[in-house]
């Protein structure tokens, strides 16, 4: 029981699919200006990773290893077909906010690295899980970053209006940064450093170590 | 049979069936969700349009959100089909004989598609070109609300580059066919708190009011950077640009320009207005 635990909720700190595999990053650059936008992004990409999982795990004794990216692929962008026309059906506003963003969930590396690295060797209960666990994962870090990008953007949360804004009569003069893609970069490279704080064994050893400058011992 | 002792998930055999299997049963899967959904998201498409024809005309109210609301209201507006090259309304015998010759039907008109059909649209040179749009259709569905008195709003469906893409909007006008009743667009991706600022009402509040053309019969409606000076002469044909997205307001006013200019709608909204 513990195994599973730790599999669906190991990805959301221990194992964080962005804070540590550092995957999935454009997405998360693009989709987090505002949090209703993102969290419809990251239950998009939840689904996805969960389902491509199964599926995959499901006939994973049959993939033969030659074709196995192309069937990967084959059944993580059906599934993301299906996404997006759902999206369409049920949430139009907000499909047309996230534009060409639930398409390239297909290209998200978070979905094809869980599927090459866990579905194809467990069983489809537990990759489903651990599809779940990445997704949340994913969420988790997309939400924090939105929830700072919109509050300092746009002064809102959820598009509830927190500060009022300058153009609006109110106090609060947006920082525009904010809005841009590159503070998502700023934030995220914040939390991965907050979390590396916390939990000191994500850190990695250094690639190399710098030698002892030798010109001075001479003197 | 995948777990005789003999089977080989490698052999050729395997990998044909496998991936003809993987094909076959996603194609079912992606095909069915298309089909089965396919209503909703034109019916979902095109309230979004009659929301927008709406908007523009000041007639939309926050909060009607119930379809059949927007569609009664919607039905006050009667389309009708602009021939862009003689700039003439055509009658409905026109459009009946322009929708067998080119085999479309203005009811489904996807404008859109047009304007990227050889049959339907013509290349723009780059003088003509000034909102960018490269290509232009040759019919264009404009929205005519009528009171007792006659022409009530004029809605255009206008279109333009920004930064870093195409903006679709309508623009209303009132019966003199140069007061902007209102502007907006519905879709852009434009960067979401600077250029996508063009759809937040705040900014689309300074617009109506505002004339098209000054005394001289040319555009001068223009977007400046920062606000406007109320008493300056030119007050009337201005609006503040968007901060920090100086690019797409450029891009709002040349569509402008283009679209309400000679080449657009201008002609036809000189005879409309009488």
């Amino acid at each position: 029981m513990s195994n599973v635990k730790e599999i669906l909720l190991n990805p959301i700190f221990n194992n964080n699919p962005i804070g540590l595999q550092i995957l999935g990053i454009c997405s998360a650059l693009a989709v987090t200006t505002q949090m209703s936008v993102a969290a419809v992004m990251c239950i998009a990409l939840t689904v996805v990773c969960a389902f491509s999982n199964f599926f995959i795990s499901l006939i994973r004794a049959r993939i033969p290893s030659s074709i196995r990216i192309i069937v990967q692929m084959t059944i993580i962008a059906s599934l993301v077909i299906v996404v997006d026309q759902i999206l369409g059906a049920v949430a139009y506003d907000i499909s047309k906010q996230l534009t060409v963003f639930v398409g390239l969930i297909i290209t998200n590396c978070i979905v094809m690295g869980r599927a090459e690295a866990f579905a194809m060797q467990n069983p489809p209960g537990l990759s489903f899980l651990d599809g779940l666990g990445n997704g949340l994962g994913y969420s988790a870090v997309l939400m924090s970053v939105a929830a700072i990008r919109e509050f300092f953007g746009s002064g809102s949360l959820f598009g509830i209006q927190v500060m009022p804004l300058v153009t609006e009569g109110g106090w609060y003069t947006p920082m525009g940064l904010m809005l841009l893609a590159p503070s998502a970069f700023f934030i995220i490279g914040l939390l991965i450093w907050a979390l590396r704080v916390w939990k000191k064994e994500q850190v990695e050893a250094p690639e190399y170590e710098i030698g002892q400058h030798t010109a001075l011992s001479h003197s | 049979m995948s777990d005789s002792p003999g089977f080989n998930k490698d052999s050729i055999q395997n990998v044909i069936v496998i991936a003809l299997v993987v094909c076959l049963f996603c194609a079912i899967v992606v095909a069915g969700s298309a089909v089965a959904l396919k209503e909703r998201r034109i019916e979902n498409k095109a309230l979004d349009k009659s929301k927008n024809v709406l908007i523009a005309a000041g007639l939309f109210e926050e909060g009607v959100t119930r379809v059949d609301d927007i569609n009664t209201l919607f039905a006050r507006f009667e389309p009708r089909v602009v021939d862009l090259r003689t700039k003439q309304l055509l009658t409905a015998a026109e459009v009946e004989a322009v929708e067998q010759e080119l085999e479309i039907s203005f009811a489904d008109y996807d404008q859109r598609k047009a304007a990227k059909d050889p049959a339907l649209s013509s290349a723009l040179s780059d003088l003509e070109d000034i909102a960018s749009i490269n290509r232009r259709e040759h019919f264009s569905l404009i929205y005519l609300l009528r009171s007792d008195a006659g022409i009530d709003r004029i809605v255009l469906p206008v279109h333009g580059y920004g930064l870093w893409s195409t903006l679709y909007g309508f623009l209303a006008l009132e019966a003199d066919g140069n007061t902007v009743s209102g502007i907006t667009f519905y879709e852009h991706t434009e960067t979401a708190g600077l250029g996508g600022e063009v759809d937040n009402p705040a900014w689309k509040a300074k617009w109506p009011g505002k004339q098209i053309y000054a005394g001289s019969g040319d555009v001068a409606m223009r977007v400046i950077k920062g606000a406007v000076d109320p008493s300056s002469a030119e007050a009337i044909h201005q609006v503040d640009g968007l901060s920090g997205a100086t690019l797409t307001s450029k891009g709002v006013e040349n569509l402008i320009a283009y679209w309400l200019g000679e080449e657009g709608y201008g002609p036809l909204l000189g005879s409309l207005s009488g």
